[in-house]
């Protein structure tokens, strides 16, 4: 379950023998960069929570950040949409490109950025209002008002999210009312609905019972074809189950960062070793 | 000696549950008293006719409270039009938008202060800035000198017709009430909107709406029950008050509605009568109700009982509205 990836540099890539069955049409292919960060330092105030971190992360596949708590990857993976801008006092230097371009470039509309770059919290966060509601709510602040289309969008982004069949026949009822897994299946369709490119889980499956946990796992592993994804996780299975690079992060620093299979038998780092052998964090 | 175990701690603690239930019920005896009182008093002088006749100081059975009843309608309709997009605007702006300045929790301390400011003071207040806008447009004063005439109103379209300065007239009590209800609201408006999570906040930005998107679609439709209930509590509040209205030249005697509209339909079938009658004379039923109240003839007392419960009811149908309202929409609200 872990197609070859793209190394670091995409230049000196050389294509992998896949380690195990190869997953469809997605294997042996070169991905493109599509985030990429160049010495991104980080501050809350006068305090750096993140130190010259640079990372590539390629297109259509699963990035897991791993690490201990307060290492710095949930706001490693804010930065990348730039939901860090919301918090006063924080500033940054260094780059984060998408797909090449600058995203604190000044004209970057940061509106435009965060429809292709999703991004699904830890608590699932429904809105007070309908399934429907919910799903349609991107495209509507987008200025979408054809009810045909947004009825088109709210279907396809529940499939895509695997939740369709279980909320088809009550679009009209409260969002609050779906149980905790189906709320946060119901928050990937949401972010899905604005048709992103990249999709940011921000430990997207910690507050769920196991077999919700396994949902959307699954989930992840459909999307990844269509979608890049960037998955932080406490969770050291859960990474080595759905992702296929993983970066370790300790203490603001990017430790470490490799096919996942490679990164946790044969970690080049004592500090990735110590972590996922259980020594601390 | 097992006596330990008969210690007299809980005699105590019940001796304190019988002190809280004597506090509550002197307090409920006390208004059982009132409200038993007014209505033995007013009782013969409740109907039909009390509310759709003018006062009356010559033959207290023809007295009537109709003058009293528009005039608070209309005071409330514009105390709303105004206090109310004025405190939520504030109130967003403030929870919302306003960095954690020094400037910013000056206003905030203010504001509660504000809200404990005695109402003759905004009485005092109404009087300078919207009766007489500070006497510059009276005879010889500022607005003369500079344009050569003297400026006695403003004239629109459909016949509607601002006096200046705006002098006793409604928007002048509407404008007061609002200055005396706006703590109130901006401050329960606070409270509800800061209630909102900010995880749907950042959820709603994450799906690229804007701050503004995010305020209208998620952050005030979830605060309106909070809101509503603050705006009617605090609205009735306000059509309580005496003081400040007397300060800004509520009639105590007016044989006439704002604008002559005595009957509900005429709001349509009058349209140029609506649209003036926020700039007319006006009195309020609490005023009626003090004015009764110091007449020598005994007969206006009763009548007195009886405009208060009138008052009472419309105040109290304002609360149980407040309630409904708030407990009908927090239906779909769990966090």
């Amino acid at each position: 379950m872990f197609p070859t990836m793209t190394a670091e540099k995409p230049i000196s890539l050389k294509p992998q023998v896949p380690l195990r069955e190869p997953s469809a049409a997605t294997d042996d292919v070169q991905r493109a960069i599509k985030l990429e960060t160049r010495h991104l330092d980080f501050y809350y105030g006068n305090n750096q929570a993140l130190h010259d971190i640079s990372l590539q992360i390629p297109e259509r596949s699963v990035t897991a950040f791993i690490g201990p708590s307060g290492c710095g990857k949930s706001t490693f993976l804010r930065t990348l949409n730039r939901m860090n801008d919301i918090i006063e006092g924080t500033r940054h230097t260094g780059d984060v490109l998408l797909e090449g371009t600058d995203i604190f470039d000044p004209r970057v509309d940061v509106v435009a950025l965060r429809k292709r770059v999703g991004m699904v919290f830890q608590k699932s966060t429904p809105f007070p209002k309908s399934i429907f509601d919910n799903i349609a709510y991107g495209p509507r602040v987008a200025g979408l008002k054809d009810l045909s289309r947004l009825t088109e969008i709210v279907e396809s982004s529940l499939k895509r999210a695997a939740l369709w069949d279980e909320v088809k026949d009550r679009m009209r009822d409260s969002a609050m009312a779906l149980s905790g897994g189906q709320q946060q299946r119901l928050c990937i369709a949401r972010a899905l609905a604005t048709e992103p490119d990249v999709l940011l889980m921000d430990e997207p499956a910690s507050a769920l019972d196991p077999a919700s946990t396994t949902r959307v796992e699954d989930l992840i592993f459909d999307l990844k074809s269509n979608y890049t994804i960037v998955i932080v996780t406490h969770n050291m299975q859960q990474a080595a189950r759905v992702s296929d690079r993983t970066a370790f992060f300790y203490q603001g620093h990017l430790v470490e960062v490799g096919p996942t299979q490679e990164l946790f038998t044969r970690p080049k780092e004592k500090q990735t070793e110590d972590y996922i052998t259980g020594r601390f964090g | 000696m097992s006596s330990s175990l008969y210690s007299n701690s809980q005699t105590r603690g019940r001796w304190f549950e019988y002190v809280c239930l004597l506090a509550t019920w002197s307090a409920l005896f006390f208004l059982a008293v009132l409200l038993t009182v007014i209505l033995w008093q007013g009782r013969g002088n409740l109907s039909m006719s009390f509310l759709s006749n003018f006062d009356d100081r010559l033959s207290p059975e023809k007295a009537g409270m109709l003058a009293g009843l528009w005039g608070s309608f209309w005071l409330m309709i514009l105390t709303f039009l105004i206090s109310v997009p004025v405190g939520i605007g504030a109130a967003i702006y403030l929870e919302e938008y306003s960095t954690d300045s020094w400037i910013a929790r000056i206003i905030q301390v203010n504001l509660s202060n504000l809200a404990g400011v005695p109402s003759i003071v905004y009485g005092i207040l109404g009087l300078t800035v919207f009766v007489r806008m500070f006497g510059i447009f009276a005879k010889g004063a500022i607005i003369e000198r500079m344009t050569g005439n003297q400026v006695e109103g403003l004239f629109f379209a459909f016949g509607l017709n601002v006096p200046l300065p705006l002098g006793t007239t409604v928007i002048s009590g509407a404008l007061t009430l609002s200055l005396l209800v706006l703590p109130v609201i901006i401050v329960a408006t606070q409270e509800a909107v800061r209630a909102v999570p900010g995880s749907i906040r950042h959820a709603a930005l994450a799906l690229g709406a804007t701050k503004w998107q995010t305020i209208v679609t998620l952050v005030l439709p979830a605060a309106m029950p909070g809101i509503m209930t603050g705006v009617i509590l605090s609205l009735s509040r306000a059509i309580g008050e005496t003081a400040p209205l007397i300060m800004v030249g509520a009639s105590t005697f007016l044989r006439a509605t704002p604008a002559d509209i005595e009957y509900p339909h005429e709001l349509v079938t009058k349209p140029r009568a609506t649209i003036n009658a926020p700039f007319d004379e006006y009195t309020a039923m609490p005023i009626m109700v003090y004015s009764w109240a110091k007449q020598a003839q005994r007969e206006y007392q009763g009548i007195a009982s009886a405009g208060i419960i009138v008052l009472v009811t419309v105040l109290l149908t304002m609360n149980g509205l407040a309630i409904y309202i708030r407990n009908r929409s927090q239906q779909h609200l769990r966090w």
